[in-house]
């Protein structure tokens, strides 16, 4: 979990080009949008595109983004839950 | 109306007027790239990181022209550009062909729409309001121009007016295929062709002359497809009497020679017949050759007016400046003539 | 002395018909043009319900008299320009001012997508032809050339208010004296570029698009062109005709909220609204249609209709979003429905907003349901809202 974790933070810093940033930086519970990091509605755009193509899960419902892109934590546990063959996530 | 300001990113030390005037920039290529400045000075990085580089030209530019003049929100903006935001959309083509359109990431496409700059000007200067993007080829930043006038009559004063262009690889690479980008080649040095440029070029115009304008703008003419080289210089004449004026009252014509002989013939025959012995400069030759040229152009002559010093390698001049005229020429379908002076 | 902006032609292609005629009668008897793709080559073929017009490029390009390898966008907007000369009755020898200000976002993208899928892997690759055309103002000389327009000619691009804007702006030269005669309007053929973009942002629907409708899930992409003849006095005179309408105010502002959403208050609209009714000295009050942009997002239809109960409130005018019909046209969409608005001044008939179902919760007001006729139609309030926080209103009062 630690180690995905981490790899998402990188993910996340890469994908999103937030070049301010280190894994270090984004703390696995810290809110990722509004406040804490302050992602906007475009992030959760790419963030779902990161899920598709890194892991093979395709969120097609936007409206789960705020609960599945909460934090970094939220979204490991949404990958370990979701993982496996390409799955089309309810 | 009165140019009150200027902000100009260029192959040229642009930004910095003064270093502009010490310093001339050449290329041994044929893709003359700008001199960039570090953008982390203009915008903030959770803004910057999704900008493409022809939006953080753009926008630096902009941002400069509006702290040049002290300015903060202008009445309208309006941004001119022929290719728009290329690079964007490159990327979002090649990625569309390679997925199949799958997985496709948004970014790219949103940052590929035409008013990408102007809208993101705005978002930084949470300015509400007037907001247009003219993409008409090299008629663009003359169009955005003439609105311009037309803007300020209205009484929308002032206006922040900018033409802004990239080059790309994939953008070169297409172009060089249409044989635009051929140098002549002379014992394995080019010795002279057409060179790529790219640039951003923003003004605050106004209608009145404020405290300290660089320049005024009496009038400019676009001229679509004439019929030949003594269709030009007649409109050229004409456009100079509608001004009260005549040739010999023009100190410097601004010319479009790109470097390439076979097709400059145009501004050769009409510097010979109009403006016979007159002084002129090849702005493409500091700027490179792209559609919104005429924008360095415009920002060239309002400096060489104001300042009344002009560089030391811009040879020939006689002091004082007070009428210039831009040629602007594209192929031979797309001529304008801006008339520049001195207040 | 500054000159009014009378409308003296139309013209328009969409995916309800070619002309004016067939838009009408599709728009009385409510029949839409949504529904599967048939002619755009893409993998979402059974997936995204289009708004096409109904004709291969070879078609269009028999219809237009041009080659049927340019650019789509040129073909469509060509039909449509034609149209609004014809219906003025201009002559291509007529000694006055024309210019062409057209709109569009995708340029010659149709043919360019086919040169990338060839680039891309070998940039030695590729047909150039499929690309000489691509910049959105290259689409407009190609259509200003064929009609023998020369003295002006400009090309607007603002994503979905473009055509908005070109309508303003040649408005704007009439009444400055600078032209006789403006061709404004706008074109957008369909695009796998924009198809996939759009689906990037995850705001296109399924099904067939709901307009303002609580349960709305998004927009349906559609394609079309459509062009108004305006003409000042002088060039009216010449023209011996009775105009349609005339063009009383517009107003472009921006939102500058977010890149591609609006703001939850619609500022953007509000002003827009507000600056295009003050321009033309009436209230509220005197407006008797609203054509919304009403594309049928989420965002879109919120902040839209927040602005319109900011400013309107408590006395709501008619409105419905014609997009449930046609689609979002994107460039042409401003132009799209200023030819509708102006219709629904000429036969006095209020087009409903279709597949309505249950109004939006937020509002006190909902658009019509159902085709209205015998209307006092006097002033038409047409909206469009663009990416890049772009927001145009225009208002056309009877002639």
């Amino acid at each position: 979990m630690d180690h995905l974790m981490e790899k998402l933070k990188k993910q996340i810093i890469e994908r999103l080009n937030l070049k301010d940033l280190k894994p270090e930086n984004i703390g696995d519970d810290q809110p990722l949008f509004v406040e804490g990091i302050g992602l906007d509605s475009i992030d959760a755009l790419e963030l779902i595109v990161l899920l598709q193509q890194e892991y093979n899960i395709k969120l097609s419902n936007a409206e789960d983004g705020p609960r599945v892109f909460h934090s970094v934590r939220t979204m490991a546990d949404y990958i370990n839950a979701n993982s496996g063959a390409i799955k089309v996530a309810p | 109306m009165y140019i009150h300001s200027t902000g100009n990113i260029s192959p040229q030390h642009s930004l910095d007027a003064e270093a502009f005037f010490q310093q001339r920039v050449t290329t041994p290529t044929n893709a003359f790239k700008a001199i960039e400045p570090d953008y982390d000075s203009f915008v903030d990085s959770k803004m910057i990181r999704r900008m493409s580089r022809i939006v953080k030209m753009g926008v630096a530019a902009a941002l400069t022209c509006l702290r040049n003049a002290g300015i903060e929100n202008p009445s309208a903006i309006l941004t001119a550009t022929a290719y728009g935001c290329l690079e964007d959309s490159s990327s979002f083509l090649r990625k569309m062909i390679e997925f199949e359109e799958k997985m496709l990431s948004p970014t790219a496409f949103i940052q590929s729409t035409h008013n990408t700059v102007g809208a993101q000007i705005a978002l930084l200067l949470k300015c509400h309001q007037y907001n247009n993007t003219i993409v008409h080829r090299s008629f663009s930043f003359e169009n955005a121009l003439i609105e311009t006038s037309l803007l300020l009559e209205e009484g929308m004063r002032p206006v922040l007016v900018g033409a802004i262009d990239e080059i790309t690889n994939d953008r070169h690479t297409i172009l060089s295929r249409f044989g635009l980008y051929k140098p002549v080649w002379k014992n394995g040095q080019p010795v002279s062709g057409n060179i790529a440029g790219e640039g951003a070029a923003f003004f605050l115009m106004d209608k009145e002359p404020g405290y300290h304008p660089l320049a005024l703008i009496p009038d400019l003419r676009i001229l679509y497809k004439p019929q030949n080289n003594e269709a030009v210089n007649a409109e050229l004449i004409d456009f100079l009497k509608s001004n009260q004026m005549s040739p010999k009252e023009i100190d410097l014509v601004l010319s479009s020679h790109t470097g390439n002989p076979q097709m400059d013939a145009p501004d050769e025959n009409l510097l010979q017949t109009v403006f016979p012995g007159k002084s002129f400069f090849p702005f493409k030759s500091l700027s490179g050759d792209f559609p919104t040229a005429s924008g360095f152009a415009l920002w060239l002559a309002a400096h060489l007016l104001k300042e009344q010093k002009p560089p030391s390698w811009m040879m020939g001049l006689t002091l004082p400046l007070k009428h210039i005229i831009i040629h602007h020429r594209d192929g031979n379908t797309h001529h304008s003539f801006i008339l520049i002076s001195s207040c | 002395m500054s000159s009014p902006s009378w409308i003296a032609g139309l013209g328009i292609v969409s995916a309800i018909g070619n002309g004016l005629d067939e838009n009408l009668e599709s728009l009385i008897t409510e029949q839409p043009g949504i529904g599967d793709m048939m002619w755009l080559p893409s993998v979402h073929v059974n997936e995204l319900p289009v708004g096409e017009v109904k004709a291969d490029s070879r078609e269009l390009a028999l219809a237009t008299g041009l080659s049927p390898g340019l650019p789509r966008t040129a073909l469509l907007s060509c039909l449509a320009a034609r149209e609004a000369l014809a219906d003025a009755g201009w002559e291509k020898n007529n000694r006055l001012r024309t210019g062409f200000i057209s709109a569009n976002t995708v340029g010659g993208m149709d043919r360019t997508e086919n040169f990338f899928r060839l680039f891309s892997t070998n940039t030695s690759a590729g047909r150039l032809a499929d690309v000489v055309h691509h910049e959105c103002g290259a689409v407009s000389e190609l259509v200003a050339d064929h009609l023998g327009i020369r003295h002006f000619v400009s090309t607007v691009s603002t994503a979905c208010s473009s055509s908005a804007n070109a309508i303003f702006t040649g408005a704007r030269m009439i009444r400055a004296g600078l032209l006789d005669y403006a061709l404004v309007g706008g074109a957008d053929a369909l695009t796998r570029f924009t198809l996939n973009g759009f689906n990037t942002l995850m705001i296109l629907d399924k099904e067939l698009c709901k307009p303002f409708d609580e349960n709305r899930h998004g927009l349906n992409l559609g394609e079309g062109a459509a062009y108004l003849l305006l003409a000042s006095d002088k060039g009216l005179k010449e023209l011996n005709k009775k105009p349609y309408a005339r063009i009383s105010g517009y107003a472009n502002a921006n939102d500058a909220f977010h890149q591609t959403a609006s703001s939850p208050e619609g500022t953007g609209s509000y002003l827009a609204m507000k600056g295009a009714l003050d321009y033309a000295g009436l209230l509220p009050s005197d407006i008797d249609y609203i054509n919304l942009h009403g594309t049928g997002t989420q965002n879109n239809d919120i902040a839209e209709g927040t602005a319109i109960r900011i400013l309107f409130d408590p006395a709501y005018p008619k409105m419905s979003s014609t997009k449930a019909y046609t689609g979002h046209t994107l460039g042409a969409s401003g132009a799209v429905e200023a030819v509708y608005s102006v219709l629904a001044i000429q036969h006095g008939v209020i087009f409903p907003n279709l597949r309505l179902e249950t109004p939006m919760k937020e509002f006190p007001f909902q658009p019509v349901t159902a085709c209205l006729k015998n209307q006092r139609v006097s002033h038409v309030l047409s909206n469009s809202f663009g990416f890049g926080g772009n927001c145009s209103s225009l208002i056309f009062s009877a002639a």
